[in-house]
């Protein structure tokens, strides 16, 4: 346990010499430094109380004595809290790895992330106790080593200075004892604790269900309430409809030809989009002109990553999706949908060529529903499935993984009343943020402070704890014990990477003060509640240490069940379609429902079809535009059930016309730093009663501008073709298309230099690449990027490594939409390096096209002799160099880069040369596959291959060799090592030939 | 032959002296010395001397920002990583070739024309190119290791990349920097005793006698002076052709369409004197007037130089018309965007104010009666100044900003602090300038000696 005395760092100035229990029975096993182990009754006190009373408190007037004190002890106390620390219960690193900390090198540990309470396995990467980067855990049915977005920028959210950092009275510094005391009080109160209400997200943790059940048990009266802005309400109610009771739906996309999805992007967002998007991938695997690849059809209002990937995409009102979902029913001879109100606005010969196509494809077809569609278009989306003998081969239903499947939004209504008629005395709110997103017709933000007691578990001191008495920090995910459910049932144990850094609690801590079980922390809630399941596993403690270390419970992913559909799906008539201008809510593609504002990566993360950052807009179409006399940054006020809100437009090619898509998630005004003031908030026009889908909106021009900050502000191609696409005919035709201008002997002066061992190069497969953005959050935290906000974002200084470019070819209507991930291309004769007065850019013996830091002048001359345009330039000083808590999230094997410095993709080299060390240290040559780029490893479609091209055998030499391999600027004779795959797209030739006709 | 109007003025021009009548050794020496040791600085002067302190208060100000914040207060990004500071680095090298080319070459080609401006075109050449050097420094991101740019024996062994143009850059600007110092203080040496000598205020007959190097004009003092200046003309010679086509190098060995042209060269040093000429015109015109110079800097002086803004127009004329000819005939698609992307892109209206400053308007010069009018000279010669700055726009800018991704491109505003720096080295130069007027001869005393008995035996032969 050396390492962790040394962890401690420097022992305060007021503390004592150990204490003479220290290592005896009564001590805990591990301890988190000398102080602890000490454990005098001063420490005791500081741990209570990182901060001295009033420190926290931005509003407390302090007097100048009063401050000098607050200061002293505030720098004495630097010692303890300057250092990470690891938790004090025993967790698992991942697979064959030494179990005690090695100084430099990583530890690996299987945990999980949650989203809306669905769990995806990740691996965190931890340095000297400090978790640097989330990557996808391979174990885990969900994740197959892939990680999104939203888990990736984890990390970011763990080390943000902005999490609340102590509990918070009345505006006042509380502290836990006071607040156990003022909870027990309440509870006992005249009402006693049957008006004790519990608001969360949703919960999938099996041990948390299993607590919150036994204290409803406990406790009559009281009631659960689970909430999301997200909702999958109408997933919930659309299982209802169709087999009576609340399932869970799966999808087997690896054994789908032909996928149509109604306004649905299952393949990057939703319960096991990585998973889908990965099947649907190893789907479009073109190896050789004969290959087969499956057919997605997308027919949806808002333009999404899943209908950029379509072969054939079908814009239509969302309110009209309905009407298309019943017209294919009736014509795949489902007879008793009733037919759609008004006439499906497709053109003619599609729904017969797509029945016609499903149903050749009987069993292995999937029709996919988005969850803003309402109940009924999944429930005839179920029986379409069913008809199409697509049960138990690509869908099948399990039970819900969810704890307490319900309907949400009308609990939240309840709610609602029950606190308006005064029957809620004590209101715990474990997560969320409802002050924010509650639909704004429910009024939640007035009725939270008419509840006498309330209380709220939180990592930011945000809009709801605001409104309530009493706000507790919420430990972060990675600093908690739990455990949640995947998309199939798996469940993760959750464990902690580091001790909370401020002091934060979890769900399971406070439940734990209701159930009187306050003494009995959350690592044994969780432990035990899995020793009572698994009665059977012979030693627990074998089985509970693999757990932890594999990062899922084996066998827990829920078994198919035999379902029935109820007869009569969608036989009542539907209403007549709405008219007028119709409104459609989404969740914001980066910041989902305002959760993550405060996280920079996130903001700054190009959303995948826009390239916005930093904003949410009103989305149009560019007809829809044109009668409204509207353009791009222009503030608009949006009116909507009597409520307005002022919105930036984008016109964005694709979007189905008479519709305006608002993105939920912004206008967020007690975020942080970060993500207060940025954007509009959706949610204030957001009602109870139409949480996705409204019509009779209107829009009124305010005159005013409202920049936005796009990364890419130029959509065509211009005829270069930096994405080269055929159709599998075409390819099938002319299996070289992509490689039509190559040259096989390129004119050079000089002879080709001979690389001795490795070559590194990389191959990107655009067939496959959804444009999510994952790699360029995983990249981001991998490489310590900076985030330069807004208002450089618009002159164009964002510093990603890596991004994807974004295409449209064709009409404005109806656009293909192609994206392409760039980072640095590591060119053979690189423009770059000549340019170069000092030399700060040079080429590796391995081929890397490196650059130097410390050389870097910053001509920048090597940025504009770049045609690939992929370096990136500090401007200013972007990096945080002053924020203390970001410190400890640093990759520690890569520069955090100063003011005035070039930068760019670097391959990782960083994981190179480590996986090289480990290999000459063990005197064996690299293998294949060995070294994983950050961008390679999270990418969920596995379209970025990286390795050796020295070896005629490795995976990405192979599929250089592929007749659709192409250079991206081949003709500029840079000769890049990365290179891409061509995109191909699969068309149902009726109606190809109907549209070309 | 003579009857017209036109064939008289152009005869008169012609004939035109270069020294006006009935100056002897004496009133030369008098009129010239006079305005540094006699006259107090009229009212002009400092209203001069104070815009261009101003500017140059600007320009410390705006530096020090810069030097706090670094290169982020500009609006150069990614794609146009290279704006103001390079145009204007450009601009203002060009801008020096004049004092170069005239007393340099006309020196070795023995233009006697060429005495009355050539001290004033050397004053020019020295101020712009410490103007210029500033903006390779500035632009860096950070310019306090520029010193890495210079070959020098370091612990590291690290050299310069002696494959970047920006790396010969470093020689050819502080080469051409020490060579004009040099030169134009080797010029001014017999100058400076003859202030020292008349030099009443004994702190100036100080710093004139210690800045004099004790010149006391003996025959050896005067043949060595004669053969440093003809040595120095003959190294400065090649420096008019080398820095340019180095500054143009930075440009053409770039792959960047629009930059990538075998062109550049010749058309940069023809845009270089062109421009040095427009900013000569636009100097000495008002010198010339303000301190009743007429005699020596003649109606010929301005004829002669209008005749080379017109050459060089013609020959940058042609430069542009190449461009877009090699852009069509290469049929190179990056080539051709560029070019149509400068005519009728989002920046097509500085490539057509370009057209008009730098081709149409010098047009006018073919006329006889407008190259006699010093207002009309004077106008032309500041549309060629603003016409050659955005020249160089063009070309960095809209180069840059669509090349060959179109996910990359992007649109390049300069911020205030551009425009702040920009005007700040307008006010060094203003400022160096107008101190130099007040501190030193103008106009070469002993040249113009010289030429007074060059007169003399003219007219008594």
């Amino acid at each position: 346990m050396d390492i962790e005395k040394n962890h401690g760092g420097k022992t305060g100035g007021e503390m004592t010499a150990p204490h003479a229990d220290a290592g005896e029975a009564g001590a805990p096993r591990f301890w988190r430094g000398l102080e602890e182990l000490a454990d005098t009754p001063e420490f005791r006190d500081h741990k209570e109380n990182e901060f001295p009373h009033g420190a926290n408190d931005p509003d407390a007037k302090l007097n100048r004595r009063e401050l000098m004190k607050v200061m002293a002890a505030s720098a004495a106390f630097a010692g303890l809290s300057g250092c990470t620390k690891l938790p004090t219960q025993k967790i698992v690193p991942y697979v064959r790895q030494p179990e005690e900390i090695i100084p430099g090198k990583p530890l690996f540990y299987a945990t999980a992330v949650t989203l809306g309470g669905v769990a995806t396995g990740v691996l965190v990467e931890s340095h000297m106790a400090r978790p640097t980067k989330v990557e996808g855990n391979p174990d885990h049915t969900a994740s197959l080593g892939a990680a999104d977005s939203f888990a990736q920028a984890s990390v970011l959210g763990l080390y943000d200075p902005d999490r609340s950092r102590a509990e918070v009275h009345d505006g006042r510094l509380g502290s836990w004892a006071e607040f156990q005391n003022e909870l027990s009080l309440a509870l006992g109160g005249p009402s006693g604790a049957s008006g004790l209400r519990l608001l969360t997200g949703t919960i999938t943790s099996p041990s948390l269900g299993d607590q919150i059940r036994s204290l409803l048990s406990q406790i009559s009266g009281a009631k659960w309430v689970q909430y999301e802005s997200v909702t999958r309400d109408n997933v919930r109610q659309g299982s209802q409809l169709a087999f009576g009771e609340i399932l869970s739906t799966v999808y087997r996309v690896e054994q789908a030809d032909v996928i149509l999805t109604l306004d649905s992007d299952f393949l990057t967002a939703g319960p096991g989009s990585l998973r889908y998007a990965r099947e649907f991938a190893r789907k479009r695997r073109v190896e050789s002109a004969d290959s087969k690849m499956n057919r997605l059809y997308a027919v949806e209002s808002t333009p999404t990553s899943t209908g950029a990937m379509a072969d054939h995409r079908l814009r239509l009102r969302a309110s009209g999706i309905e009407g298309f979902a019943r017209s294919l029913a009736r014509e795949l001879g489902l007879n008793t949908v009733a037919a759609p109100a008004a006439a499906t606005q497709a053109p003619a010969e599609w729904i017969p060529a797509l029945a016609r196509d499903l149903k050749q494809h009987s069993g292995a077809s999937l029709v996919v529903a988005g969850e803003q569609q309402p109940p009924v278009v999944h429930a005839i989306v179920h029986a379409i499935n069913q008809a199409l003998g697509n049960f138990d081969k690509t869908v099948y239903f399990t039970e819900s993984i969810e704890q307490s499947p319900s309907n949400q939004w009308s609990s939240m209504g309840e709610l609602a009343a029950d606190i308006r008629s005064g029957s809620v005395t004590t209101l715990l709110v474990l997560g969320g943020n409802p002050a924010y997103d509650a639909p704004a017709d429910l009024g939640f933000k007035d009725l939270l402070s008419k509840v006498p007691f309330s209380a709220r578990l939180g990592q930011y001191e945000d809009e709801t704890s605001a409104l309530c008495h009493w706000h507790i920090p919420e430990a972060h995910e990675l600093e908690s014990w739990g455990d949640a459910r995947a998309y199939d049932g798996t469940v993760s144990v959750i464990q902690p990477l580091i001790a909370p850094l401020y002091g934060g609690k979890s769900a399971l801590e406070l439940l734990g003060l209701l159930s009187g079980k306050a003494a009995k922390s959350p690592h044994d809630v969780v432990r035990d509640y899995w020793k009572a399941q698994k009665t059977d596993e012979p030693r627990f403690d074998v089985f509970w240490e693999k757990t932890l270390r594999d990062g899922v419970v084996a066998g827990t992913a829920f078994p198919a069940k035999q379902v029935s559909l109820k007869p009569g799906i969608g036989a009542e008539p539907p209403a007549a379609a709405p008219q007028g201008l119709e409104i459609v809510f989404r969740p914001d593609p980066t910041i989902y429902d305002g959760r993550f504002a405060n996280n920079g990566w996130l903001q700054e993360l190009p959303k995948p079809l826009t390239k916005l950052t930093w904003d949410a807009v009103a989305m149009l179409s560019p007809k829809t535009a044109a009668r409204l006399g509207l353009k791009s940054e222009e503030a608009v006020e949006l009116k909507y059930q009597g409520r307005t809100i002022v919105a930036p437009v984008w016109v964005m090619p694709g979007h189905a016309d008479e519709t305006v898509t608002a993105f939920l998630g912004y206008g967020r005004t007690r975020a942080g730093r970060v993500g207060t003031g940025t954007g509009f908030d959706a949610g204030w026009i957001r009602t109870y009663a139409a949480p996705w889908i409204g019509t009779g909106l209107e829009i009124r021009r305010t005159g005013d501008k409202w920049p936005l900050a796009a990364t890419q502000t130029h959509n065509s191609m211009e005829g270069r073709e930096p994405i080269r696409v055929a159709t599998l005919d075409e390819y099938a035709k002319n299996p070289k298309f992509a490689q039509a201008e190559a040259q096989e002997n390129p004119l050079s002066l000089y002879p080709d230099v001979k690389y001795e061992g490795n070559a590194w190069g990389m191959s990107i497969d655009l067939n496959s690449c959804t444009g999510c953005g994952a790699c360029v959050t995983a990249c981001q935290a991998e490489n310590n990027i900076a985030v330069v906000g807004k208002t450089e974002v618009i002159i164009g200084r964002e510093m990603h490594w890596i991004r994807v470019d974004r295409y449209f070819e064709g009409d404005a209507d109806g656009p293909n939409t192609y994206h392409q991930p760039l980072m640095c291309v590591h060119c053979e004769d690189a423009p770059c390096e000549l340019v170069c007065p000092v030399a700060a850019t040079v080429h590796s013996p391995e081929g890397l096209n490196e650059m130097v830091y410390n050389r870097c002048v910053g001509t920048r001359y090597c940025s504009n002799n770049c045609p690939y345009k992929v370096r990136r330039f500090n401007f200013r000083l972007y990096s945080d160099w002053d924020t203390p808590s970001l410190f400890g999230m640093r990759n520690p094997n890569v520069s955090v880069r100063s003011r005035g410095v070039m930068e760019k993709c670097s391959y990782c080299v960083q994981r190179i040369n480590a996986v090289k060390i480990e290999a000459e240290k063990q005197d064996r040559p690299l293998r294949d596959g060995e070294i994983v780029t950050a961008c390679q490893q999270t990418c969920p479609s596995e379209a970025i291959v990286f390795g050796n091209i020295n070896d005629p055998n490795s995976k990405v030499s192979l599929l250089k060799a592929k007749n659709r391999n192409y250079k991206l600027l081949e003709e500029l004779n840079t000769r890049p090592r990365t290179t891409y795959l061509a995109k191909l797209r699969n068309p149902n030739p009726e109606i190809e030939k109907a549209a070309g006709a | 032959m003579a009857d017209s109007p036109a064939d008289k003025l152009a005869e008169k021009m012609a004939t035109a002296p270069i020294l006006g009548p009935g100056h002897d050794y004496a009133s030369v020496t008098d009129k010239i010395s006079a305005i540094v040791l006699k006259r107090r600085p009229p009212k002009w002067w400092w209203a001069g001397f104070a815009i261009g302190f101003a500017l140059l208060m600007i320009f410390l100000y705006a530096v020090t920002y810069l030097l706090l914040v670094g290169t982020g207060i500009w609006g150069i990004m990614i794609p146009v990583g290279w704006g103001f500071a390079i145009i204007n680095f450009v601009w203002w090298i060009g801008i020096g070739h004049a004092g170069t080319l005239i007393s340099a070459i006309l020196l070795l080609l023995r233009q006697q024309w060429r005495t009355s401006i050539n001290r004033f075109a050397e004053a020019m050449t020295l101020f712009a190119v410490a103007c210029a050097g500033m903006f390779p420094l500035l632009h860096m991101g950070r310019p306090w290791l520029a010193y890495w740019m210079f070959p020098y024996p370091d612990t590291m062994k690290m050299w310069p990349n002696f494959r970047s143009p920006l790396a010969w850059d470093v020689f050819a600007v502080s080469t051409y920097a020490t060579v004009s110092l040099l030169f134009w203080f080797v010029g001014l040496l017999p100058d400076l005793a003859t202030l020292r000598d008349r030099a009443k205020n004994p702190v100036a007959k100080v710093i004139y006698g210690f800045l004099a190097m004790g010149w006391r004009g003996s025959a050896v003092h005067w043949y060595r002076h004669e053969t440093a200046s003809l040595l120095l003309a003959g190294l400065a010679t090649p420096l008019v052709l080398s820095v340019h086509t180095i500054v143009s190098f930075d440009f053409a060995f770039g792959i960047v369409p629009g930059w990538h042209a075998t062109i550049f060269p010749p058309y940069f040093v023809a845009g270089a004197i062109y421009a040095g000429f427009a900013m000569v015109l636009t100097l000495s015109i008002p010198v010339r007037k303000v301190f009743g110079l007429e005699d020596f800097i003649t109606m010929r002086h301005l004829d002669n130089m209008g005749k080379v803004l017109l050459a060089t127009a013609l020959i940058v004329g042609y430069g542009y018309m190449m461009e877009a000819f090699s852009a069509y005939y290469s049929s190179d698609q990056y080539e051709r965007f560029m070019i149509l992307n400068r005519m009728f892109g989002p920046y097509a209206g500085m490539y057509w104010t370009l057209i008009l400053c730098n081709i149409v308007t010098p047009q006018f010069l073919w006329f006889r009666k407008v190259r006699s009018k010093v207002g009309a000279l004077f106008a032309i010669a500041m549309v060629v100044n603003l016409g050659m700055w955005l020249e160089r726009f063009v070309i960095v800018v809209t180069s840059l900003h669509r090349d060959f991704l179109p996910s990359s491109w992007g649109m390049y505003y300069p911020t205030r602090w551009d425009f702040a720096i920009f005007f700040g080295t307008i006010g060094l130069f203003v400022t160096l300038l107008f101190l130099f007027i007040r501190f030193l001869p103008l106009i070469s005393i002993y040249e113009m000696r010289a030429l007074v008995s060059e007169e003399e035996k003219k007219a008594e032969g």
